[in-house]
């Protein structure tokens, strides 16, 4: 875990507490502390009432398959060794989308629709990711 | 008030394009702008308004080398590949509010030679949001972030990737009748079919190429325009479009819908012309899917039947609707558009190397960062 060679994060004050959340094993979503609209990713104003009053909610970590790509070429060196692998954009129940590498899925098997189910990776020190794997 | 004809195309400019150069792209985007003012006629000097890509040469490095002695506009349209068209726009406004007589716009570029695609987008402001949430998952280049918008429409539609490489196959076709065209060498859909994957559902002969060069066009006051060297093409509508949740694919609402569906409508109405009179079309194709998209968002056909529309060779020489005559960015070279502005320039001047007869009107679009979208139609004077 010491030589991590991918890219990092650099988390800024506002949205520190997602990363946070996911070295805690919590999938939190910012939410609008005035007119209860959730957003992602983290941002510093609600674009439905422009408050910028926010605070954190734990998502259920259940979703669904939005769409997908499986990439087979490495962009940057540090990926070279994960090819091919999953990319999966899906559907959260609060009303947003987030991207994460799929775990233990088939390519193959992907479905628009498919039901998925959060899990978290300790990727380096400090540093969680999110995953999703079948429902 | 409109921008209906308030601007002319003037002069165009190329650099050769190519794999492989030691020069700046600096002296690049200065010798295609001196092609480009040679070509309308005028002296370096006679520029008023300069509107460059992002990430190149500055105004400062335009009134050193040209000489320029007025500089009245030093603007960017920092839309990715969009900026191009969008920057037609830009000096159109500056030139019916009287700012400026003759606008440059400029682009040099070492895509090849210098920085690689996966390394420029980590250093872009626009990109800022992906580099935190989504690189370190391992979704950094272009063809990854797109690629869900593609499965998403072949999942929702039934879009094969065999379409997509219909518009592989037509666009080098023309770029194999192309003097300046660094992959000329004709494909089929085998081929197509046979190119390693890079981000499924796009594989390698679905993607761009990498190049170096540059590429410059001179738009001017109508009245200047009509004592200039060139037949002037005229600026008949012209608009920009931001998609919903620009700088992160992944929230938009529809992954199947650009930011040129918001410009599009904007820029036939102004122009007043029917999508059945447009004789040639040169559309941003980064990805062949973006071409499929925005012939839907363009409104050529309804959303979802972009796949249907580019079959049977309708996008070339000789089918329904022209497409990238030059060989785009497919094929020609990687200039962000400004190579499709000026293509459609020759074509409407009837000076194109693979000239759809008698082409009269004609529009060119951009398309870039996540999904920003421009367009401009045309005229021949």
């Amino acid at each position: 875990m010491d030589a991590y060679d991918k890219l990092v994060p650099s988390p800024t004050p506002d949205t520190q507490p997602y990363w946070d959340g996911l070295n805690e094993h919590r999938l939190r979503l910012q939410r609008c502390a005035d007119c209860g609209k959730v957003r992602h990713y983290p941002r510093p104003v609600c674009d439905a009432c422009w408050s910028m009053n926010a605070d954190w909610i734990d998502a259920s970590g259940k979703g669904t398959v939005h769409s997908w790509t499986v990439t087979h070429y490495a962009f940057h060196p540090g990926f070279k060794g994960d090819l091919p692998y999953i990319l999966l954009t899906v559907d959260l129940p609060e009303g947003v989308r987030m991207n994460a590498r799929a775990r233990g899925l088939a390519a193959a098997d992907l479905r628009v629709g498919m039901p998925v189910q959060v899990a978290f990776e300790a990727v380096k020190d400090g540093l969680t990711l999110p995953v999703f794997e079948a429902a | 008030m409109s921008l209906r004809e308030a601007g002319a195309i003037t002069g165009v400019g190329e650099t050769k394009y190519l794999r492989g150069t030691d020069r700046t792209p600096l002296s690049l985007q200065l010798e295609a702008s001196l092609a480009a003012v040679r070509d309308a006629g005028l002296k370096p000097s006679d520029i008023d308004g300069l509107i460059p890509y992002g990430h190149g040469a500055v105004a400062e490095d335009f009134i050193t080398n040209f000489g320029i002695r007025d500089l009245r506009l030093s603007a960017t349209t920092p839309m990715g590949g969009a900026s191009a068209v969008a920057s037609i726009q830009c000096a159109l406004a500056v030139i019916q509010a009287g700012i400026c007589r003759h606008v440059l716009l400029s682009l040099g570029r070492t895509g090849y030679s210098g920085g690689r695609i996966g390394t420029r987008v980590q250093q872009m402001p626009q990109f800022r949001v992906i580099g935190e949430f989504e690189m370190p998952l391992g979704a950094i280049a272009p063809a990854q972030l797109y690629a869900p918008m593609a499965r998403r429409h072949m999942e929702l539609y039934g879009t094969t990737s065999r379409q997509f490489a219909e518009i592989a196959v037509t666009t080098r076709q023309h770029a194999s009748l192309q003097s300046n065209a660094t992959m000329r060498t004709p494909i089929t859909i085998a081929d197509h079919q046979a190119s390693r994957m890079i981000s499924e559902p796009l594989r390698l002969l679905d993607c761009s190429l990498e190049s170096d060069g540059g590429a410059a066009v001179v738009i001017s006051a109508p009245d200047r325009a009509r004592d200039l060297a060139k037949r002037p093409i005229m600026v008949m509508g012209v608009a920009e479009g931001h998609p919903d949740s620009p700088s992160a694919i992944t929230q938009r609402p529809d992954l199947t819908t650009l930011g040129l569906a918001k410009a599009a409508p904007k820029a036939f109405a102004m122009a007043g012309v029917t999508h059945g009179e447009i004789d040639v079309a040169e559309i941003y194709d980064c990805f062949t899917y973006i071409v499929l998209c925005q012939l839907e968002d363009l409104g050529f056909c309804k959303k979802g039947e972009g796949g249907g529309f580019v079959e049977n060779g309708a996008l070339g020489l000789n089918g329904r609707l022209p497409v990238n005559t030059h060989g785009g960015l497919l094929s020609q070279a990687h200039m962000a558009g400004m190579n499709h502005i000026v293509e459609l320039a020759r074509q409407l001047r009837g000076e194109a190397e693979a000239q759809v007869p008698d082409a009269e009107i004609g529009l060119v679009t951009g398309y870039g960062d996540m999904g920003d979208g421009a367009l401009a139609i045309m005229r021949r004077a």
